[in-house]
Order: C-alpha cells, then structure tokens, then sequence
C-alpha cells in the first residue's frame, strides 16, 4: 500500500452537471484533491455531480469519510451528487457503511445525467 | 453496475455487508443495544458534523505496523476504567461486532457496541449502531513517524445526545486521551503528549432524523437496569 495515488478528471456533462471521474487509490490522503475536482467542478457551474468510480482501485475507510466531507460541500453548496461506476464490491462498501443513501448509485452516466435533471438525487 | 472477476486489492480489509448486527460475543449479556440494530454513519445522524482527532507522538519505539498489530491485539486493555469492551479475545478484525459499556469508572455504566468496518495493516476503522451516542465513523491508525492517531467523523445520534454534547465531548477527551497514554506506555513511552484538534464541519443539524431517539441507547440501558428484577423474577 506504499504507492497510493489516485487520479481525479473533471469534466462538464451538460450545462447543468459536471462528472468526475475518480481513478486509483482513493484513501484521505486524496481529500485536497478531491476538494480542488470539486472546486473545478463548481467552477463549471455545475449543480450536479456526478462521481465515476470506474478507474478505482482500491479504497480504505478513509475514503469513505472522504466522501462523507464531499456530501457536506455539494449540500453546502445545493448541489445533489450521484455516483456511477462502482463494482458490486465497492456497492457493498457503499450499502456497509450507509453512503449509498446519501449518495444514490446508477447504473451509467446516462442514468444518473437524467435523475440529477429530474433532482432524484441526493 | 461495474463487473469484475478479480478480488479488490482492499476485499480482505472491509467487512461483509450485514444490515443488522449481531454480538459476535456476547457472554455478559451486555449485547442488547447491539442485537438487530442498523450500523450508523455521520449522515445517518442527527446533529451537527464534527471531525475530531488525538494524537501521541511515540518516535522510534515502534513502527506504526507493528504499533496498529498491537493496538488490534490488545484493544480493549488499552480502555481507561470508564470504558469496558466486550470485544472477542483475538484481534480486531473486520465484521466484529462487539458490545461495549461507557460510564462512570464504578457507576452504572449504558450498553451500546461497535462493528469493524475496516483493519488493515496502517489502520482500523470503528462504525456505531443506531442508539449509540455518535452516528459515525472512528478510525484508529499508526502514521509514520510513528504517531498514534485516532480520527472521528460523527454526528450526535438523536437531540437528546445533542444536548449532551459539551458534556460528552470532555468526557470523550478524557476518554481517547487516557486511551492513547496507555497505548504510548505500553511502547514505552511514559511521558507522551496527547493533543487535540476539533473541527465543526457542518454546522447544520438532521432534523428528519430527531426519531433516531426511539433508539437511544442511554435510555434503554437505563430501562434494562430497573427492569432487571422483573427479568430475575421470571428466570426463577
């Protein structure tokens, strides 16, 4: 677990939504970078976004507060998060520690573009 | 969602997903504001979102591998006498549930319990079941250096926890700090310098979650003691 790097990509989905899309290890220590993905995303305007978990690799419980401080900005923020992209592995974590219904899970970007549209998510 | 044939590199550090938990255990019966409960995290909570953190220095007289070994071997020893966790008798691993009593060093003492959600090698993560004071999260690690860490993400669990906060909030100051004394002796280290640092996150409180009250593990405790002679009456 000594190379810890995770990759975090922002980009506008429509006028209204950003996606970002997190890739690696996601631990606390990547809590600036997840901020500064935020940021940018806000930055877009964005008053939904969307989490693509694709690319991860590998997450301890750290990141999971990790997420738990995100919630806290977007709602902040009045902006509703959807997270996309998970293996059932990382759904169970999600389901373990109650994230997921805080955090509503989709099964593509599609899906979750439609419900933040529609404000079905957190 | 996403399919994959290969075992996560973390699959072995997390627990199962359970949706009611259950004493792994139990022997003294303390276990009942554990038995069938949901586990609680922050946003599951009811008031305002703190991030709290302790922390010892303890340099080079352990690594922080072998410091979190320790600390998994030997969890509740390390308890002050207010505290006591009826953890199993191995180490701490992930999906234990275990019951746990907090108080008075020899007042009546309130029932309430942890489970496991994550331990590796660098750290051990703590969630709380419903009832319990803290919906949240408490993350116990060795950072380099070595450093003994002990990290809370928690929200109070229902308003009449949140009531009690300043008063708890010293209590669990005294509470981590004996805790970490008492690790960093065990290495050693008899003169260590537990600091703190406390940061509101989010000021504002879940208030569709006031019913998160029905649970509140300090009144069934209480109701459990003073209806204990019933309970004696009918096993005789």
């Amino acid at each position: 677990m000594a190379d810890r790097v995770a990759t975090m990509r922002v980009r506008e989905a429509d006028s209204k939504c950003a996606v970002i899309e997190i890739a690696g290890d996601v631990t606390s220590a990547c809590d600036a970078q997840l901020e500064a993905a935020h940021q940018a995303a806000s930055d877009l305007g964005a008053q939904g976004i969307v989490l693509d978990f694709s690319g991860l690799e590998y997450m301890n419980s750290g990141g999971i507060g990790m997420l738990v401080t995100l919630l806290v900005r977007t709602q902040r923020q009045n902006q509703r998060l959807a997270a996309v992209g998970l293996s059932e592995h990382y759904q169970q974590i999600f389901e373990l520690t109650r994230i997921d219904e805080a955090i509503v899970l989709y099964a593509d970007e599609a899906s979750a573009l439609s419900a933040l549209a529609v404000g079905g998510a957190a | 969602m996403t399919e994959s044939s290969e075992t996560p590199r973390d699959a072995q550090y997390w627990a199962k997903k359970v949706d009611r938990l259950s004493v792994s255990e139990d022997p003294k019966g303390v276990g009942y504001n554990v038995e069938g409960r949901r586990v609680t995290g922050p946003q599951q909570g009811f008031g305002r979102l703190w991030q709290r953190q302790y922390w010892t220095d303890l340099g080079d007289a352990v690594s922080p591998e072998d410091l979190v070994a320790d600390w998994r071997e030997n969890f509740g020893s390390y308890w002050p006498r207010t505290g006591v966790f009826h953890g199993s008798l191995g180490r701490i691993e992930p999906g234990d549930v275990a019951a746990l009593q907090v108080g008075g060093a020899y007042g009546p003492k309130m029932a309430t319990g942890i489970i496991v959600v994550y331990a590796d090698d660098e750290s051990f993560t703590f969630m709380t079941p419903e009832g319990h004071m803290f919906a949240g999260m408490i993350t116990f690690s060795g950072e380099p250096g070595t450093r003994a860490h002990i990290r809370i993400l928690l929200r109070t669990n229902d308003p009449l926890w949140e009531m009690a906060w300043p008063v708890m909030k010293r209590k669990e100051d005294v509470f981590w700090a004996g805790t970490l004394s008492n690790v960093a002796a065990a290495h050693g280290v008899l003169d260590s310098v537990v600091e703190e640092e406390t940061e509101c996150l989010d000021r504002s409180r879940m208030w569709s979650h006031w019913r998160n009250v029905r649970h509140n593990a300090g009144i069934r405790s209480g109701l459990h003691m003073a209806s204990a002679p019933i309970r004696a009456v009918r096993v005789k």
